[in-house]
């Protein structure tokens, strides 16, 4: 039993951190059709723009805001003025296709100008256990879910409570009729890439010091937001969220139950099942077909 | 390419493959590998164009299909089979294996598709690597031999090339007369509007099924000629990126038309190798020239060249006009 609740802890933390890259990637696709087949390589790079900050002398916390306000600049404003704008009415492939070039550019970039190596990375939870109900649980995991509760919590807020986020929601579910009353609809893109620029760059914080800072380890993360996006239902944020909890958990179950050798396979299988008989994903609304 | 005069057009046929014959001979051992792998690749992005770009339904497994041709033709070639009898099997395999993969397709289309097909292409991966009673692991299997053609030895990089140039020959030739056959035209009627398809008696099942199916078969071809080009295979180039790289290909070179897998296949093989002089530059600037010219021509090159020749006959046409209406007026 401990060893299932320690699991499930584990699973809970490292979903928490898929869902916060889901949350991103849904985002963008509820906006401007976006499928990022960068968002790996985007969780990737913040964790190098901070290392490089404190390289130079910055210390951790003004690294962190740099790295931050960076990746905002980078992967949100850049990112839509150059290669999504240009390319949003030409429809979904082309712009997914270009998405894929960019995963290979920022993965090669941050190979040649700092290290193939694997970086270790500081962590902002300290170190150690604590006792709950009688199981000692790292810092690490707990740190790790509440920061990617607040995260969450904080952005629903923004959507549902605020009258920006009614903006934005009205500017992904009907543009035009947004536009006419009044909706700065472009605002409201550009505001959703910024998001999931800060998105990316909170969950790159958090998942860094686990696993390392390494300039592939995009491709397995990207696969699993991915994943998660679509199982929990890629029109919704709510989605994502369960989405990237429940592939976190099922992966690390996979890991101890089914065998290390197929555990990838499992969110895959989960992921086919899903489409196939729920294609609008376990909480999504159904899309009506063109055609 | 309706523009160009049509004895032009076959001279320009005609010097290309000569030079594809010609040219390669005094080539190094490395330049014909990466020849050789350019057709190869060819074979598969010009499958996947068929799935693609004529039949419309997008899929991210054929890096899987040129897998499990690859392994079927390491397997039945180190067991002493002859390599046809190889690529007779990773057909059949990957046509049977296709067709059960377009099953998803008609139920779920786009992008939903796509993620299908990449789950598919990351437990082929797993398959690959895991059952190594069959495949050999993350060994990989090695010493696979290159097959006689008419009797004479292909070990050599030069006559192995020309095995896979004639291959590519013979595919292209296929898919010349499957795209003007009543069945490409089927297939570009699925991709336009699947609606009135099904409306003019086009059976839309049988076809998108048929759509994977053929064009994983030629993945599966692909493969078959890889083995033999590296005599060695284990899992790790067939994992997803192969299928994005097939995926960039197609789109990068024009999808939907008949040169696009082509020139997708020449980019996406050769311009890195041009660019190897920039040492570790030349992915970064390999990505970057995706993008621009995406940026710049969403449909791909032959986008490009199609946009020109559409404008060029449009400015030829009004020009008529204008002369004709001249003429109509000087004889009132």
């Amino acid at each position: 039993m401990s060893n299932l609740f320690d699991l499930l802890v584990a699973g809970l933390a490292t979903g928490a951190i898929y869902a916060l890259v889901a949350v991103g990637f849904t985002l963008l696709w509820q906006t401007s059709q976006t499928i990022n087949f960068a968002q790996g390589e985007f969780v990737m790079l913040p964790a190098f723009l901070m290392l490089a900050a404190m390289h130079v002398g910055a210390p951790f916390w003004l690294a962190i805001i740099l790295g931050i306000l960076l990746s905002m600049i980078l992967l949100g404003l850049a990112f839509k003025l150059l290669l999504v704008d240009p390319m949003m009415r030409h429809g979904v492939l082309p712009l997914a296709i270009a998405t894929m070039a960019l995963a290979i550019g920022i993965k090669e970039a941050v190979k040649q100008f700092y290290s193939a190596e694997a970086s270790p990375f500081p962590s902002i939870v300290p170190t150690g256990d604590v006792s709950i109900l009688g199981h000692a649980v790292s810092l690490q995991s707990i740190g790790v879910l509440v920061v990617a509760i607040l995260a969450v919590l904080g952005l629903t807020t923004l959507l549902n409570r605020t009258s920006l986020g009614h903006q934005m929601q009205a500017a992904a579910q009907n543009p035009t009729v947004a536009r006419i009353i009044g909706v700065p609809v472009e605002r409201m893109i550009l505001l959703t890439f910024l998001i999931n620029a800060f998105l990316v760059a909170l969950a790159s914080l958090l998942i860094t010091p686990i696993y390392l800072a390494k300039f592939s380890s995009g491709e397995v993360l990207g696969q699993a937001a991915f994943i998660a996006a679509i199982v929990g239902g890629f029109n919704q944020v709510r989605g994502a969220i369960v989405g990237g909890l429940l592939i976190g958990v099922l992966d690390n179950l996979a890991a101890a139950y089914v065998s290390t050798q197929y555990r990838a396979a499992v969110p895959m299988l989960f992921l086919i099942v899903v489409i196939l008989f729920r294609p609008q994903g376990l909480l999504g609304r159904a899309e009506e077909r063109t055609v | 390419m309706s523009g160009f005069a049509r004895p032009l057009k076959i001279a320009l046929g005609l010097a290309v493959i000569a030079g594809l014959i010609i040219v390669p001979m005094n080539f190094n051992r490395y330049g014909l590998f990466i020849l050789s792998q350019w057709a190869v690749m060819s074979i598969a992005a010009m499958g996947l164009n068929l799935t693609l770009g004529y039949a419309g339904q997008v899929s991210l497994a054929q890096g899987a299909f040129v897998g499990i041709g690859a392994y079927a033709a390491a397997i039945m070639t180190t067991h002493g089979w002859p390599l046809p009898a190889a690529i007779v099997v990773a057909i059949v395999l990957s046509f049977a294996v296709g067709w059960v993969l377009g099953y998803p397709a008609l139920r779920v289309q786009h992008h939903y598709l796509a993620f299908v097909t990449l789950a598919f292409s990351t437990l082929a991966f797993l398959v690959f690597r895991n059952e190594s009673w069959l495949t050999g692991g993350i060994y990989g299997i090695s010493n696979i031999p290159r097959p006689h053609v008419f009797g004479l030895a292909t070990n050599k990089p030069l006559p192995f090339y020309y095995v896979c140039l004639a291959s590519l020959a013979i595919v292209s030739l296929a898919m010349w007369w499957l795209i003007r056959s009543p069945w490409g035209r089927a297939f570009m009627a699925l991709r336009e509007n699947p609606l009135r398809a099904q409306s003019l008696g086009i059976d839309t099942r049988r076809y998108t099924l048929m759509a994977f199916a053929i064009g994983s078969a030629l993945g599966g071809v692909a493969g078959a000629l890889y083995a033999p080009l590296t005599q060695y295979i284990d899992p790790v180039p067939f994992n997803l990126s192969l299928s994005l790289d097939l995926l960039m290909m197609v789109i990068v070179g024009g999808a939907g038309f008949y040169f696009g897998p082509f020139l997708g296949a020449m980019i996406a093989v050769l311009l890195p190798e041009w660019l190897r002089f920039t040492e570790g530059y030349y992915l970064m600037l390999y990505a970057v020239a995706v993008m621009l010219l995406l940026i710049w021509s969403p449909t791909g090159i032959l986008g490009i060249l199609d946009r020109y020749l559409a404008e060029r006959r449009t400015k030829a046409a009004s020009a008529l006009r204008a002369v004709a209406k001249s003429r109509l007026e000087t004889a009132q």
